[in-house]
């Protein structure tokens, strides 16, 4: 299972590389989301994967008596997921009010900050 | 104790939860915010004479033990940042009642001032690799809304290619975690140093460590991964700039120390090749932007990025001598620079601007000013007697040590360079006269205002000349931490027990 979960995240990265190149914002975040959900398939393959039972130790127990899946990777990618999440939707309302008060979302033309040739008064 | 070290990021927390009712209220919001990081300076404080007292302490959260559990763990390293992070938050949170307007304290300023310094004290007492993701996410989305709160045009424009390039490098540290996890088990720092020496396999962990010096350099600033950088610290009002600049790229730093001392194998040659590399072209392109540079802040912001490669070369080069010059250089560099962004925006009150040739005649109207400004910013380009010529000299010594001459005449030369762009800021704002002739003098503020903006700045700068002047305990301070960072034994005993005795004979 873990050769056909690996070529998906490759395809998930190479989209979202691809879109990440271009000039428009929205699609450079739309990579961003591809990306993030390639690694958080990453990480659990990472945590190996098995047919097995629940984590759950039964009553009387110290130890689970038959195999068990990983926890782990899940807690992490469910943390993952819910940073990721915030993290893109405070991206999304960003683009949107940047679009909003800039008129634009060709990153070659949001210059503002950096403006191409600065200018130099001699002094006089 | 055990909450002791909880606490650097308990008590921000609370405070960013006090502020936020009191935001529509300005004056009570900021007296909670500047308590708070008083507050957080006295546990500080107590965290660094508990750790000379008695070695690194560790804390199991929730009696999970050690490789299972979330560990929070103070050493030399840890608890010196927390005491300048909390000194900076302090100094910062003071000059915010002056410098931040009503609105931004109305959107909440305090609140995300305070997760900042959450996020940022988290990542420095963790010691769990993907707990200190989380805390670099908090200081993140914190550090994003501080930038564009407010919603300048400038703002947006930074602000989204700050954001963009960040969250590259939070998506490249969440995969390097989820394959360090898949290659060893664990992702306890502690336990990560003894599993990931038993594991037979060079490529893959080549291949972690270069994306975890990519993932921390993007944070850190290191070449070719600053370009976010200049393009968005001089957008926010300069409070925020200053405790950005003093403090954000230097957690990234900081998990380069921690992860190329603890977790990785410390004699993998190639990697601090790499850092070598980078450190050097990060001193000289920081150094070389500055001087194209023509506005106080901008000029200021490529700066931090060359001083990040002094930070990275004393990792790279890899001695006590060289780790201890990072660490104390850490320290000055945190001081120096936010205090030069403090002055910045004081002399843009003063003279109305940022802009070098549109300003001026700072020395004559406050001559008080000008001599803080002197301090850091010779300080910064390494005369002596300040804190920078200690600094410099300390990673000067090592790269000599080691006959890496090259690394020597480059790190001079970024001093010369440094000292350049100094004197070309101290030439045209405080000497020169101010073109339109109406610099005002620091006596026409309000008495209120005088003291919000003089005293975090005299505080810092009295601290420069504090470790520029008494430099001894300062440095062998920074050269026990070094050979703690070098010789973990002791943090490992204090995160895993002393079994772990056992584990370390492997190596």
């Amino acid at each position: 299972m873990e050769g056909p979960l690996a070529i998906v995240v490759g395809i998930l990265i190479a989209t979202g590389v691809y879109l990440m190149l271009a000039r428009d914002l929205l699609h450079y975040l739309f990579g961003l989301v591809l990306i993030s959900n390639a690694a958080n398939l990453a990480i659990f393959i990472a945590g190996r994967l098995t047919r097995a039972a629940p984590p759950l130790v039964p009553k009387g127990l110290e130890v689970p008596p038959m195999p068990i899946a990983n926890p782990l990777p899940q807690a992490l990618i469910l943390t993952a997921i819910v940073i990721g999440f915030g993290l893109l939707a405070f991206a999304l309302a960003l683009i949107a009010q940047a679009y909003k008060v800039l008129g634009t979302l060709d990153v070659d033309t949001m210059r503002i900050a950096e403006p191409a040739a600065p200018k130099r008064k001699r002094k006089p | 104790m055990s909450w002791l070290l909880a606490l650097p990021f308990l008590l921000p927390i609370a405070t960013a939860l006090a502020t936020f009712p009191a935001r529509g209220r300005g004056s009570l919001c900021g007296i909670i915010s500047v308590l708070g990081c008083v507050l957080m300076l006295g546990v500080a404080i107590s965290i660094v004479a508990l750790v000379e007292i008695s070695g690194p302490t560790a804390v199991q959260m929730g009696e999970w033990t050690a490789p299972f559990g979330i560990t929070l763990v103070a050493d030399r390293l840890s608890a010196i940042m927390l005491l300048i992070s909390a000194l900076v938050g302090l100094c910062v949170s003071l000059y915010s009642l002056s410098d931040i307007d009503d609105c931004r304290i109305k959107l909440g300023f305090h609140s995300f001032f305070q997760l900042l310094l959450a996020g940022v004290c988290g990542s420095f007492i963790t010691g769990d690799l993907f707990n200190l993701y989380v805390w670099f996410e908090v200081m993140l989305i914190a550090s994003f809304a501080l930038l564009v709160l407010g919603g300048d045009r400038i703002q947006l424009d930074g602000g989204v290619k700050y954001v963009a390039l960040n969250l590259v490098s939070t998506l490249l540290m969440l995969t390097s975690i989820g394959m360090i996890y898949g290659l060893t088990g664990t992702l306890n720092m502690a336990q990560l140093h003894i599993s990931l020496a038993s594991v037979d396999n060079p490529v893959a962990i080549s291949a972690l460590a270069v994306l975890f010096i990519c993932a921390f350099g993007i944070k850190a600033a290191i070449f070719p991964l600053f370009f976010w950088l200049p393009a968005s610290y001089h957008a926010p009002p300069v409070a925020v700039t200053a405790v950005f600049a003093g403090l954000l790229t230097k957690v990234g730093v900081y998990a380069l120390i921690r992860t190329f001392t603890l977790i990785f194998p410390t004699d993998l040659g190639f990697t601090h090749n790499i850092l070598l590399g980078a450190a050097l072209l990060t001193m000289l392109t920081g150094v070389l932007g500055a001087a194209a540079q023509y506005e106080f802040r901008k000029i200021l912001a490529f700066h931090i990025i060359s001083q990040i490669g002094f930070l990275v070369l004393g990792l790279a080069l890899n001695s006590p001598l060289a780790l201890a010059g990072s660490v104390f250089y850490m320290v000055h560099n945190i001081v120096a620079k936010t205090n030069l962004f403090l002055i910045s925006g004081t002399a843009q009150r003063l003279t109305g601007g940022y802009e070098l040739n549109e300003i001026g005649g700072i020395y004559k109207a406050s001559p008080l000013l000008s001599i803080f400004f002197f301090i850091a910013a010779f300080s910064l380009a390494g005369f002596p007697p300040l804190s920078g010529f200690w600094a410099k000299l300390l990673l000067l010594k090592a790269s000599l040590d080691q006959a890496a001459y090259l690394v020597a005449a480059v790190a001079l030369i970024t001093g010369a360079l440094t000292l350049f762009s100094m004197s070309k800021i101290w030439a045209e704002v405080f000497w020169k006269g101010h073109p339109k002739g109406y610099c005002s003098s620091l006596y026409a503020l309000p008495r209120k205002e005088r003291f919000q903006r003089l005293l975090p700045v005299a505080l810092l700068a009295l601290i420069t000349l504090g470790l520029g002047l008494v430099p001894e305990p300062f440095i062998d301070y920074s050269l026990d931490a070094a050979s703690e960072l070098l010789e973990p034994k002791g943090y490992l005993d204090a995160v895993l027990g002393s079994e772990s005795a056992q584990y370390t004979g492997n190596h």
